[in-house]
């Protein structure tokens, strides 16, 4: 596939997020893993020191370094990095005012605490600030040094405060330096360039903050991305049959003979006692595919690119993350 | 006899008991984000108030659809009574206002021109409304009051979906450490020296210092923080003492930890996570409550086995049906041996917590009637 055509070309910085529950870091792995394929170079951030990337690529807990965590289908290098806020404050007292020194010391009496923990918007400010310097940055020939950075950020709920830093900051910091700073993340935060993609599953509440999210994004003017339907089932059983389990009507009578043809079945009574009882989970399977019938449809009240992902049966291992990135792949986002 | 080699098997959690235990004030449900923890405490809830009790629910989380489940058209940081509930007992339900609650701390302990003007101060503004840390404390203040005012015998509390898991437990302690530090020393000098700068006053390595925070944070902004500081500081003598108290209060014996999970990786090692810290912090931990665990109604029939007769249906032709069926039906106990395994992971870790596992339902939960059932399912 050519990298030029996509769903979203030219976007540089990817932001994923997702109620809990949802599988929002698998799914900001497996876009790393689609977005490097072919020989890209992408890195992978987190943001709420979870340690989940490194649980989802099975290795141990990340350093405040970037490295590389994972080889991409046909060549391509995904890199991560563990943003810790207060290593991310000392770089950039380091990097713009060149008071490594003041860094420590200020360490030492609870600064770094009180402005890391305590001071509201100032932790944001910082690990997006990082975040969009690796999406800013050139190597020597003035290249992008990443083609992409996707980053696992906080929950939906959180996401627009989070990513709205300049009005977070701008009650406490009118003028001077973190203005500065914020006014910068913002450029590449509400540009172009950047995404911010939602993780839902097909139940109510998942669907619901995905569409309060893109809401609030939208009214923060900040750039909405596609919405990842993750653990999608299978539509096994034919219509009729839905429809029939669904009104609580549904006749096992054709599944007795069948298990009994496959041999499953000690005869016609052990058969009918199977079938019996897996008509009780026809039913609810019936009943569980309307229910996520009706989310597909609220979901396409918001209006953006949806892509599906499988539920893995094995659960998210390793191999299930390139499983999802070929989907991803697949279906244009990447 | 012989199966205890093979499998382990966890005590089971009467969360009846729990409820029907007069002598239990406090029910904490805590858990990773996206488990069902706001429904397992308000399905205890419904429970425990038609079982006679008083109850008070009180939730951190803004989803709609549990008030209206409870018949609430919302939830605000008064508690509500829940009309419906069967039997003897009460239920109130209400929904944290952080900022809200920090404004009565200081509208409660300050006179009302400096309650006036930390309230107008932009760095409290920020800190009451974004302040991650807020919610936990202010959880922890809310119930802190709940229980002194007495008029509950239940008070039942879900925790804020934290960046980690116990951040109720650690920001109160955080927030304490900030306002007794050296940092706010330094902070509140000025106003300690009539509003000259206070940074002249203090020795060289804290000018140093001082210097380095005007340079990154910029006047203005030190400017309010030292405001606020000052103002806070007269407020706030008792801060971290009743943080310390309703910490005692969770450690007490009147209270019971329920640790909510669903049957996945992430959820049952954040859970793991949670019963080591509860221990860790001598906080009593009733058990934990797995939700929306998948069965099967014919467990007889194993996954590969019906895998393996709708591939030869396939093959044959004929029976669609059946073929598809018991496709779905593999998949469904491969689902619950994989739930089963993550089950018996921690089972093996921690062989003494009790567990109560609460059966996946097709369908969410809309009304009283669908908490109740979770009671129930949560109780069988």
């Amino acid at each position: 596939m050519s990298a030029l055509d996509t769903d979203w070309d030219g976007v540089r910085l990817h932001v994923v997020t997702g109620k809990g529950g949802t599988g929002k870091t698998t799914v900001a792995a497996a876009l790393a893993l689609a977005l490097a394929a072919g020989g890209r170079k992408v890195l992978l951030v987190e943001v709420e020191g979870r340690q989940g990337i490194a649980q989802v690529f099975d290795t141990p807990p990340l350093p405040y370094e970037e490295r590389k965590i994972a080889v991409a289908p046909d060549g391509g290098d995904v890199y991560a990095l563990a943003i810790d806020p207060e290593e991310a404050m000392l770089e950039y007292i380091e990097m713009f005012y060149g008071l490594k020194r003041a860094g420590k010391a200020l360490t030492k009496i609870g600064v770094m605490d009180f402005a890391t923990t305590i001071a509201p918007g100032l932790r944001d400010v910082l690990v997006t600030g990082k975040t969009t310097e690796a999406v800013r940055r050139r190597d020597k020939s003035g290249r992008r040094v990443y083609d992409a950075v996707v980053m696992d950020a906080p929950p939906t709920g959180r996401i627009t405060r989070f990513l709205n830093v300049t009005n977070e900051v701008a009650g406490l910091a009118r003028i001077g330096p973190v203005k500065h700073h914020a006014d910068l993340v913002r450029g590449v935060v509400a540009s172009p360039e950047t995404a911010v993609h939602f993780v839902s599953l097909l139940e109510e509440m998942p669907v619901q903050e995905t569409l309060d999210g893109i809401a609030s994004l939208r009214e923060a003017r900040l750039p909405v991305g596609g919405v990842f339907i993750n653990m999608v089932r299978p539509e096994l059983l034919p219509e009729a049959t839905l429809d029939a389990a669904a009104r609580d009507d549904f006749d096992p009578g054709e599944l007795a003979l069948g298990l009994k043809a496959a041999g499953l079945a000690d005869g016609t009574a052990d058969a009918t006692s199977i079938a019996e009882a897996l008509a009780g989970e026809i039913e609810e399977h019936a009943r569980r595919t309307m229910l996520e019938r009706r989310e597909r449809e609220t979901l396409n009240e918001a209006a953006v690119p949806r892509y599906e992902l499988p539920l893995l049966a094995d659960g998210a291992d390793l191999a299930g993350l390139y499983e999802l990135a070929e989907a991803i792949r697949a279906q244009g986002a990447a | 006899m012989t199966s205890r080699r093979s499998q382990r098997t966890s005590p089971a959690l009467d969360m009846d008991a729990v409820l029907d235990d007069p002598g239990i004030r406090i029910i904490v449900c805590c858990g990773s984000g996206g488990v069902g923890k706001t429904t397992t405490a308000a399905a205890l809830g419904v429970r425990a108030a038609e079982r006679g009790r008083r109850v008070v629910v009180l939730t951190v989380d803004p989803a709609r659809r549990l008030a209206q489940s409870m018949g609430l058209t919302e939830l605000d940081n008064t508690p509500r009574p829940v009309v419906g509930v069967d039997g003897p007992g009460e239920l109130h339900a209400m929904m944290l206002d952080m900022k809200r609650t920090f404004d009565e701390i200081i509208e409660a302990h300050a006179d009302p021109v400096r309650a006036r003007q930390i309230l107008e101060n932009p760095f409290y503004q920020s800190l009451s409304s974004s302040f991650s840390g807020t919610q936990e404390y202010m959880a922890m203040e809310k119930l802190g009051q709940l229980r002194r005012a007495g008029e509950w015998d239940l008070i039942i509390v879900d925790t804020p979906p934290s960046r980690s898991a116990l951040d109720f437990l650690d920001a109160p302690e955080r927030l304490g450490r900030f306002l007794d530090g050296r940092l706010i020393r330094i902070l509140m000098a000025p106003a300690k020296a009539g509003g000259r700068s206070a940074f002249k006053l203090l020795n060289a390595g804290f000018g140093f210092v001082a210097g380095a925070m005007t340079k990154i944070l910029g006047a203005q902004f030190l400017k309010d923080i030292q405001m606020f500081v000052g103002a806070l500081d007269a407020v706030f003598g008792g801060f971290r003492q009743r943080a310390e108290q309703t910490y005692k209060l969770l450690q007490a014996p009147g209270t019971a930890f329920v640790v909510v999970a669903a049957p996945e990786r992430d959820a049952m090692r954040e859970a793991s996570y949670f019963v080591e810290r509860l221990a860790e912090e001598g906080m009593p931990l009733a058990g934990l409550v797995i939700n929306r665990v998948h069965t099967s109604p014919a467990p007889a029939l194993s996954a590969a086995r019906s895998a393996a007769a709708a591939e030869d249906l396939e093959s044959r032709g004929g029976h669609e049906l059946t073929a598809a069926v018991l496709r779905l039906h593999a998949g469904r106990m491969q689902l619950a041996a994989r739930e089963h395994r993550e089950q018996e992971h921690f089972a093996t870790a921690h062989p003494t917590v009790p567990i109560a596992q609460v059966l996946a339902m097709p369908e969410d939960v809309h009304d009283l009637n669908g908490l109740r059932r979770i009671g129930e399912l949560l109780t069988a």
